[in-house]
């Protein structure tokens, strides 16, 4: 490695440890302890408590849930956005950042307005005896709506860089479409997709906002794991609530680093072009 | 969706007009019902009960409070993280040191981890019980339900956006330029100002824009620090869920529709900027966690 | 090395600026309110009442479940008053300083202006035939009310239930508790605070019957109108009364004390009672309780302390964690 000429390492580096560190880690830190206060048996009773594991349960599978329906449905909005030209193509490309700079707050009202009995499409829904909102489906519904453009951003720029010469060179070996999109497009997407859905997933996984309108709030059904450490704390259980969030901190960096890591092995196939 | 085998240069795959057709219109569908029509309600439902409900609502003393609030909260946050992240971008990508990629993981935290536990954490330092808090209090500082605390909890969950607009680009433009400028003798400020800033001054912008936008919403972090004073420390949305469950949904609703407006002027700021900056603007939401090596793998 | 000391100042110097003077801002003629989540429209009543008999004077006005208003006081929400629905949780804010220890001395009644009790508010026509605490163990019948763990207002609700079967089953523990789960298994949606039910019950019609106390009960039917819902009184329900109190500690600080004490004292006075009255309250003021008798249907109200021995022991009993009501809320 080389000596590098450039001024200003000291200034730009202490600007953004003294920064990280009291805006970030600093918190965290003090979470951290608070949690660790409590001794390993105490803290294993709670973050193992049947109530704490259902709301594991319900989040991990409303997430993932979530993220199916956003790997389907964000790859064929992906694949419509880059492959398709219709009349107000661009709207709906602009659109998919809607879920992005709607306040999830907003999101939630809004959601649970058109999904309740009483709604535009809860009335519908629940003629057909589905109930939508304050039901785990409430809930799978306000995670699609927040991280539905982690997918269709992470995939769109990969479909738009494929080279048609390789679609070209297959069909004229005699592939049909579905052959030739399983078989040669789909492996060169997938890492796109990985890191697409390790996003929605975790993105998932920290709603707050957008769900707790919608939710029923029910313990153990319908009670999400960031609204339970909002529950302990209200009930003044501040060691509860800090080992709670603990589990969601660490849930939130092993997904960073999965992320981390599929985001390299993407990058090994587009530094590969 | 079987190739047509007749035509001499076929079409790309799933080009066929049947398939096609069906694949748009699906799309569209669960388009307009996931994302259309939760827009398309706020504005039903804030004018639900009229338009003298809707303006008596905006222009209620509280509702005014909480929107100043929030823009205040935002001029505050906004460029602070605007500052951290151009260093942040700065020391990442232009230099190499140990620990680089613990680093990156640190700015990338708040962006994977629940508002709720940062609203959590910031309590545990700032409350009365917390570290610090016992001791601010004896010299009369007010962090926690007071507006402090709104900024820091914003700043926390937003921290990330500016850097995470400017390292990939700034790592892909390399370290060639500022070497020119600076080897020609140019002050550290100066080759900042005038050979790194114009490469990147559209990313950073939509880092700006993603970055308030997001500041201007936030809703789990700052309720639990806030302490819902109407009038003194409810932000905007705070200020929503306390009309939703005050037998005033069309008023949540007409605050709403504020926030949506800003949601509308960012999602246009993008494309413009898109437009601006001549390629694909990607959300720092939407891109894939840094990755701390591209550099030194290609060179 | 200069440069960065002078970034790093320039970047905090504001910030600390910021820091320091909403401490500094407070004024004698400011009073913050922390209240229980369902007071809401009263209160702006009350405040208006108040201000205009002391001019200048503005009050703020925090409303949410009172376990959580405690909470925030001992973190370092500035309360100068308390007006809350539960006697718990002034004692709670008593143990930990802020609030003196004797404080339900230092007002008539227990320190409470006006009392309330869970009541039950039905759809219009009342479908379901919702009569008495009986049928909410009904397995048609789902009742709305919020997290006992966190709202004032449902834990009233849960000891009214348990005071009810605890005549019904003439004290069979266990019969009673059957009885709580069933209502607790049906219950949909449990919302932190008494007004999230109420928006869940009649904005998004979820459930058959909405427990609150009678006074929100009567501000939703109001609000709403009778085409909507309809009021059903139970046989019987529990006292629940609405302590006052002066933060001491935040007063203080503030200089409020004289403030927080005639603004308690404005609650008892007749027009204060009045107010309450139009909202649904119960007073004690005969002449204001005589005004509104017709509004008021009698029902027969038993006290916590004669059903269960006092506030002491419902804590240790029932809300302690591991308590009664978290095996039967469901286990943590």
């Amino acid at each position: 490695m080389r000596r590098n000429v450039l001024p200003g390492l000291r200034l730009s580096l202490g600007v953004t440890l003294l920064y990280a560190g009291l805006i970030v880690v600093l918190p965290l830190a003090a979470l951290v302890f608070k949690a660790a206060s409590l001794g390993p048996e105490d803290y294993w009773r709670i973050v193992s408590s049947t109530r704490a594991l259902a709301s594991y349960r319900v989040t991990v599978l409303c997430a993932l849930g979530a993220t199916i329906f956003n790997l389907f449905f964000g790859l064929a909005l992906a694949w419509v956005l880059t492959r398709y030209r219709f009349p107000g193509w661009r709207i709906v490309d602009a659109m998919v950042d809607l879920p992005f700079a709607l306040p999830t707050a907003v999101a939630g009202i809004s959601l649970t307005a058109l999904f309740t009995t009483n709604g535009w499409f809860g009335s519908i829904l629940a003629d057909l005896g589905i109930k939508v909102a304050y039901t785990p489906l409430g809930i799978m519904i306000a995670m699609c709506f927040t991280s539905l453009p982690f997918i269709v951003r992470t995939v769109q720029p990969v479909l738009e860089d494929l080279d048609p010469a390789l679609e070209e060179a297959a069909q004229s070996l005699g592939g049909s479409d579905w052959t030739i999109f399983r078989k040669v497009i789909l492996p060169l997407l997938t890492p796109a997709l990985l890191a697409g859905v390790s996003l929605s997933f975790a993105r998932s996984l920290g709603e707050f906002g957008a769900i707790i309108f919608i939710a029923g709030n029910q313990p153990m059904s319908t009670e999400i794991t960031a609204l339970l450490v909002f529950i302990r704390l209200e009930e003044y259980d501040y060691q509860a609530a800090a080992a709670v969030a603990s589990v969601l901190l660490v849930t939130a960096f092993v997904m960073l680093a999965l992320t981390n890591w599929m985001q390299s092995r993407a990058l090994r196939y587009t530094v590969r072009n | 969706m079987s190739a047509t085998p007749k035509r001499r240069k076929p079409p790309r795959v799933g080009d066929g007009p049947l398939f096609r057709r069906l694949l748009i219109g699906i799309v569209l569908v669960i388009g307009a019902i996931l994302i259309l029509a939760p827009l398309l309600i706020i504005g039903v439902e804030a004018f639900s009960k009229g338009w003298a409900v809707y303006r008596d609502t905006i222009i209620h003393p509280d509702t005014l409070h909480a929107i100043g609030l929030t823009v205040f909260a935002a001029l505050v946050a906004v460029p602070v993280n605007t500052a951290f992240g151009v260093a942040a971008a700065w020391s990442i990508t232009k230099f190499d040191f140990r620990g680089r990629r613990l680093l990156l993981v640190v700015i990338e935290i708040p962006f994977s981890v629940s508002p709720i536990v940062a609203g959590v954490a910031y309590l545990f330092v700032y409350g009365l019980q917390g570290i610090f808090g016992p001791t601010l209090d004896e010299y009369g500082i007010k962090i926690l339900f007071a507006i402090p605390g709104i900024i820091l909890a914003s700043m926390f969950v937003t921290a990330p956006f500016v850097a995470r607009e400017l390292i990939p680009l700034m790592q892909a433009q390399g370290r060639d330029l500022e070497e020119a400028a600076t080897s020609l003798g140019a002050s550290g400020w100066r080759t900042f100002f005038s050979v790194t800033l114009p490469n990147i001054k559209w990313a950073l912008l939509y880092g700006v824009v993603l970055c308030n936008a997001r500041v201007m919403g936030e809703f789990g972090a700052v309720s639990i620090v806030s302490g819902n004073i109407r009038g003194q420390t409810n932000t905007l949305p705070l200020h929503i869920e306390l009309l939703y469950h005050d037998y005033q949904a069309a008023g949540a609703f007409a605050a709403s529709s504020i926030l949506a407006l800003i949601a509308v002027f960012t999602i246009i700021a993008k494309v413009a900027l898109e437009r601006q900056g001549a390629g694909r603007v990607r959300s720092s939401a939407t891109r894939p966690a840094l990755v701390a090596n591209p550099a030194e793998k290609t060179s | 090395m200069n440069r960065l000391l002078i970034l790093g100042a320039a970047l905090i110097a504001p910030l600390a600026a910021l820091f320091v003077t909403p401490a500094l801002a407070q004024s004698p003629t400011k009073l913050l309110n922390a209240s229980y989540d369902v007071s809401r429209e009263l209160f702006v009543a009350e405040n208006e009442a108040f201000i205009k008999s002391h001019p200048g004077v503005t009050i703020d006005q925090s409303h949410a479940g009172t376990s959580k208003q405690a909470r925030s006081i001992l973190e370092g929400l500035e309360a100068d008053v308390v007006t809350f629905n539960q006697s718990t949780d002034i004692d709670f804010l008593a143990k930990n300083g802020f609030v003196a220890k004797d404080w339900t001395k230092a007002y008539p009644n227990n320190a409470s202006p006006f009392y309330s009790f869970p009541s039950f508010l039905v759809r219009a026509g009342n479908p379901k035939n919702i009569k008495d605490w009986g049928d909410l163990a009904r397995a048609d019948v789902h009742a709305v009310f919020p997290n006992p763990k966190t709202s004032g207002n449902a834990r009233y609700t849960y000891l009214a239930a348990y005071a009810w079967a605890k005549e019904a089953y003439k004290g069979d523990a266990e019969k009673i508790e059957a009885y709580i789960t069933k209502i607790f298994d049906n219950v949909p949606v449990f919302d932190t605070g008494g007004r999230a039910s109420t928006t869940t019950f009649v904005e998004r019609e979820t459930g058959d019957v909405l427990i609150t106390f009678e006074a929100e009960t009567r501000g939703i039917a109001k609000q709403y109108g009778a085409s909507k819902v309809e009021s059903v009184i139970p046989s019987v329900s529990l006292l629940a009364e609405f302590p006052v109190a002066v933060v001491d500690k935040v007063a203080k600080k503030h200089g409020t004390e004289a403030l927080s004490k005639a603004y308690l004292d404005f609650l008892y006075t007749e027009e204060g009672q009045r107010i309450a009255a139009q909202f649904g309250h119960r007073v004690n003021n005969e002449k204001v309780a005589a005004e509104f008798k017709d509004q008021f249907p009698a029902i027969r109200l038993v006290n916590v302390d004669d059903v269960f021995g006092g506030w002491d022991k419902i804590q240790k009993d029932h809300f302690a964690s591991g308590g009664t009501l978290d095996k039967l809320y469901g286990s943590r």
